[in-house]
């Protein structure tokens, strides 16, 4: 890398920094628990808007995985989301009424929450639909694994997102609040992603799964983007830049071994194909906040409703993180 | 217990201040004495508290505590403070075990004061020549022995290697002090009295001491060579199971790893994650069990750590995801499992797919990087793995269709046509892939052309077209970089002994079966070809890939013709 290129990526790192640092003024506090945390805490950050059935799950997995404390933008819920959040003991609530789209669909106002809570914990951006699953994580608790990083001065891990489908349509089957929403979706695609490499930031952009071969098999470079790295260890001078798809400085974006190898990684399962899904999607056109007003959505958007089938004949049943890892989606890389 | 105490537990405790306690605590109380170094890094305060837990233990000592930090002399200068103490303090015990606060005992107390009773004479230290061992990190081996490192590794690593490399150019070199030979091995050593006093009051032991002060990781060369200087006799393995990554961190062991260890026999395990609580109580129990006479047998657990190095060093040939993304030339193997690629068969004969498919069992594709579509088997629209047959889709990350399809299928080899009508993007790819066997008959595209409606012109313009694609893709795969297993003949050469060639795509495909060919895919008709080719070269094209058929149709070519000579010659 020249040293022009640094200089401009550290440019670039400051202006997202300097945006989260402006937007902070869009969050209201509603319940600021943060004095509780400690040193060695795992935190997550997310953004949620009218999550309400999906937020019991949601935090009994990640409290279960060793996730000690949970900080969260709502963005203007009607659902009830709010106050079941606020209510958390172990949860700090910022709510905001500003547009998600203008924040970069959250991630300057979770960039700004992690400037601030974030600096030297392990945290982990997720959305209420994503379930982190890493090598072990059956029997090995989430500070194992960040502390197996640490010892290892390993600062990011990347999980790739992995998005989940029931056999059939996605509406046949209702979820309730608190179920794994993996008992009924249960299947993903397990061998058609395709990996280029993006030279600016060094990450690679990961495309695939039933999304692309369904609905964007005349348009390829929209598919949506599967590469992640949720898990950080946070720096107040890191930002992301896209969602959680990269971020700065580019180093983090290296997750991956050039040479053969191959490096420690985990997996989020998507349950975004619910039979929520649907109302979901009409209520995200009509407010046009989402990536989904562009071109992501239009192409799937039509197809999802007349006929909501992601199955296939070559379609995986999901069964653990064994599994993940022997189909290569995922890797133990020297963890063991 | 054991009356006389027989091995006393020198333990050097940094972090996980709980758990070092737990553990110090099953030690005294099974009879062997204690002397604790714990880090000065760690506060005043939570010194106090952990030194009251342990008050009520008679047979637990601590020693003066000084800095430690990895890599450095101060571990090395902590355990001998400590053993120092503990040799004084306990005039009868035989043997000094040194272990680390992050250490488990595995097996009973009493079985390793037993181990250690029937050998009262012998050194347990892993202890190698350092021109022998291959572990060492960083290409640091005899080099920690005849270089300088003021700097910490951790903390300056740019000093660190910077000052490596000034002295590796200016060949600068210690001397190593007269009679010593580096070794080099596990920090975690058990010693007899004997030997251990020997070091510790050694005449030169000063001058031994400055010298390795500056040693890179004494901890692993101090005692290992010093005790080659008055052992009379040394076992060169340790008792403590430490396993270590490639980079030379230790691994940790967690709950998962129970069976494991307690199946390896070990007498003591190192590290422990501080939150294993089920190691901690499984193996802190107290003791009452049959004695075992078992050697330590870490066998299976060194294959398991030894398969970690290899996934995180060398991975899964064929394997792109997202934590391996090898560059051109360093994949380890492009793609996960063999694969055929056939070009012109699909013309010269009218089923050739199904024929191959019934002769061996392997999975028959159609022209996979066809214009149109991807043809896979059955003409299906998905393929294994959810791989899409849309050319669009294909065409955006050709390389990645094709490992994905050959990982998805590792196990069965997938075969496939090829032609010059189809995307060329892969040619060198796969040509340079040691898995790809390319049986290629040139110029047999003609053959559809031949067959079919379209005016002479148009002919004459898609076959110089077709040609010149073809022509290329024969360039690569005679290139000197080609590492496929390639056959290229001629359409003509082909015409004239097809057995042959089919009979060594077999040879290829299923090695093991050594059953000749008895029977050929049915021969396209060929009636009138000669004159064609004639023709096209009076058009002024000169159709150079097929070979050289005779002008007129001397030989109106059928199967059963040519079987017969085939099998005359057998």
């Amino acid at each position: 890398m020249s040293v022009f290129e640094s200089y401009q990526l550290r440019l670039e790192r400051q202006r997202w920094r300097a945006r989260a640092f402006r937007k902070r003024r869009e969050l209201m506090p509603v319940a600021n628990r943060t004095d509780k945390i400690n040193p060695h805490d795992i935190i997550i950050f997310s953004t949620m808007r009218n999550e309400q059935i999906r937020l019991p799950y949601f935090l009994r997995y990640y409290r279960d995985l060793g996730v000690n404390h949970f900080v969260i933008v709502d963005n203007d819920s009607s659902d009830g989301s709010r106050e079941f959040m606020a209510e958390q003991p172990d949860v700090s609530l910022w709510t905001t009424s500003h547009s998600y789209k203008n924040s970069r669909f959250g991630v300057d106002w979770l960039n700004w929450l992690q400037m601030k809570y974030g600096h030297k914990h392990w945290t982990l951006t997720v959305d209420v639909d994503e379930f982190l699953v890493f090598p072990f994580s059956d029997t090995r608790s989430l500070p194992a694994l960040t502390d197996w990083l640490d010892a290892s001065s390993i600062p990011s891990f990347s999980a790739m997102l992995l998005d989940m489908y029931p056999k059939g349509r996605i509406d046949a089957q209702p979820y309730h609040a608190n179920q794994n929403p993996f008992e009924i979706i249960s299947w993903f695609d397990s061998g058609n992603y395709t990996i280029s490499k993006n030279k600016r930031y060094a990450n690679l952009w990961i495309q695939g799964g039933p999304r692309a071969r369904s609905f964007f098999t005349d348009a390829p470079d929209n598919a949506p983007a599967m590469n992640k790295i949720p898990l950080v260890k946070w720096h107040r001078k890191y930002a992301y830049i896209s969602s959680t798809h990269m971020l700065l400085p580019r180093s983090l974006n290296r997750v991956y071994d050039e040479r053969g190898g191959e490096k420690a990684s985990g997996c989020l399962l998507h349950a975004k194909f619910l039979d929520t899904f649907q109302a979901k999607a009409k209520e995200e056109i009509t407010r046009g906040q989402h990536y989904f007003n562009s071109h992501e959505f239009k192409a799937y958007h039509a197809a999802m409703l007349e006929n909501p089938d992601l199955w296939c004949n070559w379609s995986e049943k999901y069964s653990g993180w064994q599994q993940l890892e022997n189909l290569g989606l995922m890797s133990k890389g020297n963890w063991a | 217990m054991s009356g006389a105490a027989s091995v006393g537990i020198v333990m050097i405790a940094h972090t996980a201040l709980d758990r070092a306690a737990q553990v110090a605590r099953h030690w005294a109380v099974h009879g062997c004495p204690v002397v604790i170094h714990l880090d000065k890094k760690i506060g005043d305060v939570a010194y106090q508290e952990f030194v009251e837990g342990l008050s009520d233990l008679p047979n637990l000592h601590f020693s003066s505590r000084c800095r430690c930090e990895w890599g450095t002399w101060s571990l090395v200068h902590a355990s001998q403070t400590a053993s120092t103490l503990m040799l004084k303090t306990y005039p009868d015990i035989r043997h000094v075990y040194l272990a680390s606060g992050a250490c488990l005992p595995l097996r009973p107390v009493r079985e390793l004061i037993d181990y250690l009773a029937q050998h009262p004479d012998t050194d347990f230290i892993e202890s190698a020549t350092a021109g022998d061992v291959a572990w060492a990190a960083g290409g640091l081996d005899s080099e920690r022995f005849t270089l300088r490192f003021p700097f910490s590794w951790k903390r300056h690593r740019r000093l660190f290697d910077g000052y490596v490399r000034l002295q590796r150019t200016l060949h600068f070199s210690r001397k190593i002090p007269q009679g010593l030979v580096p070794h080099l091995g596990s920090q975690w050593w058990c010693l007899t009295r004997r030997t251990l006093s020997a070091i510790l009051d050694n005449p030169q032991r000063k001058e031994y001491d400055r010298y390795f002060k500056r040693v890179w990781i004494p901890d692993e060369s101090y005692y290992q060579t010093l005790t080659r200087l008055v052992s009379t006799k040394i076992e060169s393995r340790s008792l403590t199971l430490s396993k270590f990554d490639y980079q030379g961190k230790p691994h940790a062991f967690y709950n998962d790893h129970l069976q494991l260890l307690r199946q390896s026999d070990c007498f003591v395990a190192r590290k422990i994650w501080p939150n294993a609580d089920q190691l901690y109580q499984a193996f802190l129990k107290n003791e009452q069990e049959t004695v075992n006479h078992a050697e330590p047998n870490p066998g299976k657990i060194d294959r398991i750590f030894a398969k970690a190095v290899e996934r995180r060093t060398r991975g899964r040939a064929g394997l792109y995801m997202q934590s391996r993304f090898p560059t051109e030339g360093r994949e380890n193997g492009a793609t996960a499992f063999p694969y055929s690629m056939f070009q012109g068969f699909s013309y010269l004969f009218e089923d050739f797919d199904s024929w191959l498919a019934k002769y061996v069992g392997v999975t028959v594709h159609g022209h996979l990087f066809a214009s149109e579509q991807a043809e896979f088997k059955g003409g299906q629209s998905i393929y294994c793995g959810g791989i899409s047959n849309s050319a669009m889709l294909r065409n955006s990350n050709p390389k990645a269709f094709l490992t994905n399809l050959i990982w998805n299928t590792k196990g069965k080899r997938q075969c496939f046509q090829f032609g010059p009508d189809d995307l060329q993007e892969l040619n060198w790819f796969i040509a340079k892939d040691p898995n790809a066997h390319i049986s290629a008959i040139t110029g047999a595209w003609i053959v559809p052309l031949f067959h079919s409606n379209l005016t002479f012109a148009e002919i004459r313009k898609i076959s110089a077209r077709l040609q010149k694609i073809e022509n290329a893709h024969m360039r690569i795969l005679r290139s000197p970089y080609a590492k496929a297993r390639v056959q290229v003949m001629t359409m003509a050469e082909f015409i004239e002994n097809p057995m042959e060639p089919l009979q060594n795509i077999f040879d290829v495909i299923d090695p093991r079966n050594s059953k000749r060919l008895s029977e050929m895919p049915k021969l396209v008709d060929l009636t009138g070809f000669g004159k064609f080719l004639q023709s096209l070269k009076n058009q002024g094209m000169h159709p150079h890939l097929m070979g050289d058929f005779p002008t007129l149709d001397q030989i109106p070519l059928t199967p059963q013709r040519i079987r017969k000579p085939y099998l005359v010659r057998k």
